[in-house]
């Protein structure tokens, strides 16, 4: 009788042990789980195609630009965005997504991690949105990518390859990896400057302000292309031009609505914003120079959309359609404004990188101020414990604007410089007589076309 | 009146049309053109190196008065030739000077060295 009290108690005993090690673990392996995003199948698909897009604006860059130099130049036009590809990637690998993305340093200069060098620690890393991290650091790579390609726009047709290289290698790494760290990252000052950080939602202050603003410095530092302005200048192939438009456009959306990382309410905003920005663009600029000059030419149409979607970049996850068309008309009156300045002023922005992506992101970094959605306000004014006006944000939009602004140029001006120095970076008279092609590949772009 | 007629490096033309320009000839007609000389021109694509058949070339027609042969060839060959006009080199080109019958300006219809 003992004995089997005994038995029972035991077993009771052993069971209550069991039952409770049994909970604690399943507990402890789903609460384990809640730590660990699963990947969201949807936002990550987005996600890689967005990171494709983007890539795709590079060739359609390369062809706008391409189109618009002189024929003996088009080989060496296009290898500038070319080069950023491969350059920028490997440089984004090594350090780039550290900088950008990392902890701040240095006061927060920039960004650092360990673990982010050769993208080792982030192998199998997911991040919250449901996103792997290694989708959202190529999708900012690209970004990288297009920025510096983009400069190359105000000094087409008189740079050489090498020094070229070695501008775009330590443009990279000392003026848009801190930027991007400081707009972007989570700790970076502009993210949270005023009540909910400077809105930059696609890149207008990192990747449009900084090269267009970089652009004219360079343009201006290095000098005019040989018989600029007295010599025309004409576009080797304007139909380049209209498909890299054209691709540039459709790259876009992964651009600006890849931008919201997720696939949601976010990225159709934003998707939106830009197809609406790039139409209304397109038709201002047209309106323009028809009632100016009484014709729209195809160059001006692309110039128009470049213009809108722009203008929209810093702004496509916080204004409607209605902010959108308003920001994009603004844009193409200012940009075409600008460009007529340019041709009054007399300095070399050969294809209006500054022109057009400089001013056009002012513009849109500034006025999209005044059409943010209220849903926006409301959450900034709880952020900032109640009261958060339009003019505030205004602030906060022109400090970070001027910020930008005055830090690419101080290190633009020092880089160039230094590259002119040891490494030489304007092409001699010859060379430039020569044309790029010739001059840096040994290549000719054409067969048995326009003699120019 | 006489027709000269240039054959050039590509890529010397913005040299030589400037050189033109500065012995006060602006009246030219380029146009490419290829063809066979003592030249094989090399060229590189994708790391291998080919010979093509023809080389491109550029040509200039330029029609003058016959004071000014000289001034033109003299311009032609100071800025077509290699190294800046010190050391010519296989491949810098031609010049052909032919006798001109006669030239007519379309617009109106002047004839004789006038119309040039």
């Amino acid at each position: 009788m003992q004995a089997l009290k005994l038995t029972i108690l035991v077993t009771v005993f052993m069971k209550s042990i069991i039952s409770i090690s049994l909970l604690l673990f399943f507990s402890a392996s789903s609460w384990a789980a809640s730590l660990e995003p699963q990947i969201d199948t949807g936002a990550t698909a987005w996600m890689l195609t967005s990171t494709a897009l983007v890539l795709l604006m590079v060739p359609g860059l390369a062809m706008f630009y391409g189109g618009l130099v002189r024929s003996k130049n088009v080989l060496g036009t296009m290898m500038h965005s070319f080069a950023a590809m491969g350059i920028m990637t490997v440089l984004w690998v090594i350090v780039g997504y550290s900088m950008c993305f990392g902890d701040s340093v240095f006061g927060g200069w920039f960004g650092w991690n360990n673990d982010y060098l050769f993208l080792n620690g982030i192998d199998e890393t997911i991040m919250e949105g449901g996103v792997p991290e290694l989708v959202f650091s190529m999708f900012q790579g690209k970004f990288a990518i297009i920025t510096p390609a983009l400069i190359a726009g105000a000094f087409a047709e008189r740079v050489k390859f090498k020094g070229y290289l070695i501008f775009i290698a330590l443009w990279g790494i000392f003026v848009y990896n801190p930027l991007c760290h400081w707009v972007w990252s989570e700790d970076g000052f502009l993210f949270n400057m005023g009540a909910n950080g400077a809105i930059d939602f696609a890149g207008g202050t990192v990747v449009h302000i900084s090269a267009g603003v970089s652009g004219l410095v360079a343009a201006i530092y290095l000098g005019a292309r040989r018989g600029y302005p007295l010599r025309q200048m004409r576009p080797n192939n304007l139909v380049m031009t209209m498909m890299g438009v054209g691709f540039l456009w459709v790259g876009w959306f992964g651009f600006n609505a890849g931008s919201s990382v997720s696939s949601g309410l976010s990225t159709a905003q934003a998707l939106t914003a830009t197809q609406v920005a790039g139409a209304t663009g397109a038709l201002a600029w047209a309106l323009i120079e028809l009632c100016h000059y009484g014709k729209a030419t195809a160059l001006g149409f692309a110039s128009g959309i470049l213009a809108g979607l722009v203008a929209v970049t810093p702004a496509a996850g916080v204004v409607q359609p209605l902010g959108a068309m308003a920001l994009a008309v603004a844009a193409s009156a200012v940009c075409y404004g600008a460009l007529l300045l340019k041709n009054k002023l007399g300095y070399d922005d050969s294809l209006d990188a500054f022109g057009i992506h400089g001013v056009g992101g002012i513009v849109g970094a500034i006025m999209l101020t005044f059409f943010i959605r209220s849903s926006w306000m409301d959450n900034a004014a709880i952020l900032a414990g109640g009261h958060w006006t339009v003019w505030d944000q205004f602030g906060v939009q022109m400090a970070a604007v001027g910020i930008a602004i005055v830090y690419a140029v101080v290190l633009t001006l020092a880089l160039l410089w230094l590259v002119e120095k040891l490494f030489k970076f304007k092409s001699t008279d010859e060379e430039e007589m020569t044309g790029l092609d010739h001059a840096y590949h040994g290549e000719r772009g054409y067969g048995m076309m326009n003699p120019n | 009146m006489k027709l000269i007629t240039a054959i050039i490096r590509e890529y010397q033309l913005d040299q030589v049309r400037e050189g033109l320009i500065q012995a006060g000839i602006s009246r030219i007609t380029v146009t490419r053109a290829s063809g066979h000389g003592n030249q094989i021109r090399m060229e590189v694509y994708r790391g291998k190196e080919i010979a093509p058949n023809l080389t491109p070339k550029m040509r200039l027609d330029v029609a003058v008065n016959d004071e000014y042969v000289d001034i033109a060839i003299d311009a032609i060959i100071k800025a077509a030739k290699s190294h800046n006009g010190h050391d010519g080199e296989v491949g810098d080109g031609k010049i052909f000077v032919t006798p001109l019958e006669q030239c007519i300006r379309i617009r109106t219809e002047e004839r004789g060295s006038s119309a040039i």
